[in-house]
């Protein structure tokens, strides 16, 4: 028994060992070598990241990831991720770079390398029937609020602006409780809101609120890959200045953000 | 009181353990509303549940054959099925297709709410139980106690109401008991279509709060102690209905 923890030490031993050889190795090399860019982005967030018809991923951030692609002169690959095992995808080295609708905080940017300046951002918003003609957050002031079970701006809604949240498990059943008229509006995602609200079958309902609780979004490569940071950290200040993150969001659907507006006109 | 509040907030401060419904004045407000909500819907629950059973049985019993068919289908359907189904099923299958009323806010609303479908699907649930535990009970009233009733003139409601069920009743107590347990339990299913009772609370409680451990613990405790009072209401009221000699 002692004898087998003692290999099983050794072994782990042996393996940290060769995780901190690959990670100090430089990754641009690899993915050259490879002719192969590994990108981990989501496949459940239209227009973000989402699945076409054909299974294949497609979305604004897939695009961009292409863009980092063609700069290396390599191929891109995708790799799906969701946010619980994104950033252990990208320390493990399955991918090579994370474009993921990663909210940037602080304690991510010790496990991750986040790269500044932030691409993106997104907030808080809600959904609601255009004929109700809600203006301001106090206005939800007493009604029911659907929004989603855990999601950390409940408290702040009900709270801050005395709505009745009404939070379900999933958001397929927050959206059907919401067309259902079990509640005034639906508090999630802006981002997430927009692509709805943009398609036929939602024409009746908008976004009115100004978004609240912004936070921006952040990519991220593995920690001591400087170099690779310091290429992504251009091609980001780059896609700002070009205004390639505006001309995405038109090609996708979505309504112009204050954020990429905002860094579009910091960097032009 | 406050002092006591403060209590925990230094008590999560020294320790890490965390119980923000004790110390957060927002936090506490909503988990007392979460156990009123369960209280009241255990209620409503425990009483119509209980009708149920009572008429559901007596119609059983009665001469027609298609009222006994109706009743046994009823059984067979919410006896057969899993009440997070029934839930779901009434919620958003049922409560969409009926019609809608304007609401305060100025918007169309569904007619009836999630905690009236809580109620309501939950009262069949038990309901259907009840209906069979009830029969068992008159079943086991013998045959030539209700043919002296006849004898003495007692119309058939008479005989029920009089004569079979007070007798059912105490033989059927241990049984029924038994679900009405199992009903308070079962209406923490109620958080999933968004009645805010206390485990929905709890939930809310602990995302905000990253302390899912304090919560459970906490939530096991609550139910133990809810429960236990409906348990010791129920074995002083069997033991007030024995009557000597008989059951």
């Amino acid at each position: 028994m002692k004898f087998s923890m003692l290999k099983i030490a050794a072994a782990s031993l042996a393996l940290s060992g060769m995780a901190v050889t690959t990670a100090s190795a430089d990754v641009l090399d690899t993915i050259k070598e490879r002719g192969k860019l590994i990108v981990g982005v989501k496949a459940d967030y239209k227009p973000y990241g989402y699945l076409d018809s054909s299974g294949a991923v497609i979305g604004i951030e897939p695009d961009l990831a292409k863009d980092v692609a063609d700069r290396l002169g390599v191929e891109v690959e995708f790799v799906p991720v969701v946010s619980s095992n994104r950033m252990q995808f990208l320390e493990q080295g399955k991918i090579d770079l994370m474009i993921a609708t990663m909210t940037d905080k602080p304690d991510r940017r010790k496990v991750v390398n986040i790269v500044d300046p932030n691409y993106y951002s997104s907030g808080t918003n809600i959904l609601s029937l255009k004929s109700l003609g809600l203006k301001e957050w106090d206005d939800l002031s007493g009604k029911p609020v659907c929004g989603i079970q855990g999601a950390f701006y409940n408290k702040a809604t009900s709270e801050n602006y005395g709505a009745e949240i009404v939070a379900f498990k999933g958001t397929a059943e927050a959206y059907a409780a919401l067309q259902a008229g079990n509640c005034a509006a639906f508090v999630y995602d802006d981002s997430a809101i927009v692509a709805k609200a943009a398609e036929a079958e939602w024409s009746d309902y908008e976004m009115p609120l100004q978004t609240i609780d912004d936070a921006p979004w952040g990519l991220a490569v593995q920690l001591g890959e400087d170099g690779f940071k310091e290429l992504m950290s251009e091609m980001i200040t780059e896609w700002h200045a070009s205004g390639r993150i505006l001309e995405l969001e038109t090609k996708w659907g979505v309504a112009n953000t204050p954020f990429a507006q905002a860094m579009h006109d910091k960097y032009k | 009181m406050d002092a006591v509040y403060d209590w925990f907030r230094v008590l999560y401060d020294e320790t890490g353990i965390n119980l923000p419904f004790l110390y957060d004045s927002y936090d506490r407000n909503r988990m007392f509303q979460g156990f009123l909500t369960t209280i009241w819907l255990s209620l409503v629950c425990l009483f119509f549940s209980v009708i149920i059973g009572v008429i559901g049985a007596w119609l059983q019993g009665s001469s027609f054959k298609w009222t006994r068919r109706i009743v046994n289908g009823y059984i067979q359907i919410f006896r057969n099925t899993p009440p997070l189904v029934q839930l779901y099923f009434f919620y958003f299958a049922i409560g969409t297709i009926l019609p809608r009323v304007e609401n305060d806010w100025g918007g169309q609303s569904p007619i009836l709410g999630s905690f009236a479908w809580a109620a309501i699907s939950l009262s069949f649930f038990a309901g259907a139980f009840n209906v069979e535990i009830f029969r068992s009970g008159i079943e086991a009233v013998p045959k030539s106690t209700v043919e002296a009733a006849e004898a003495l003139g007692f119309t058939r409601v008479q005989i029920y109401r009089d004569i079979t069920l007070p007798l059912a009743f105490r033989v059927v107590l241990p049984a029924l008991n038994n679900n009405l347990v199992n009903l308070v339990k079962t209406t923490t299913l109620a958080y999933a279509i968004a009645v805010p009772e206390m485990l929905y609370e709890a939930n809310q409680i602990w995302s905000d709060n990253v302390n899912v451990t304090e919560m459970m613990i906490f939530m096991l405790l609550a139910y133990f102690f809810l429960v236990g009072i409906l348990v010791s209401g129920m074995n002083r009221w069997e033991r007030a209905m024995k009557i000597p000699g008989y059951g």
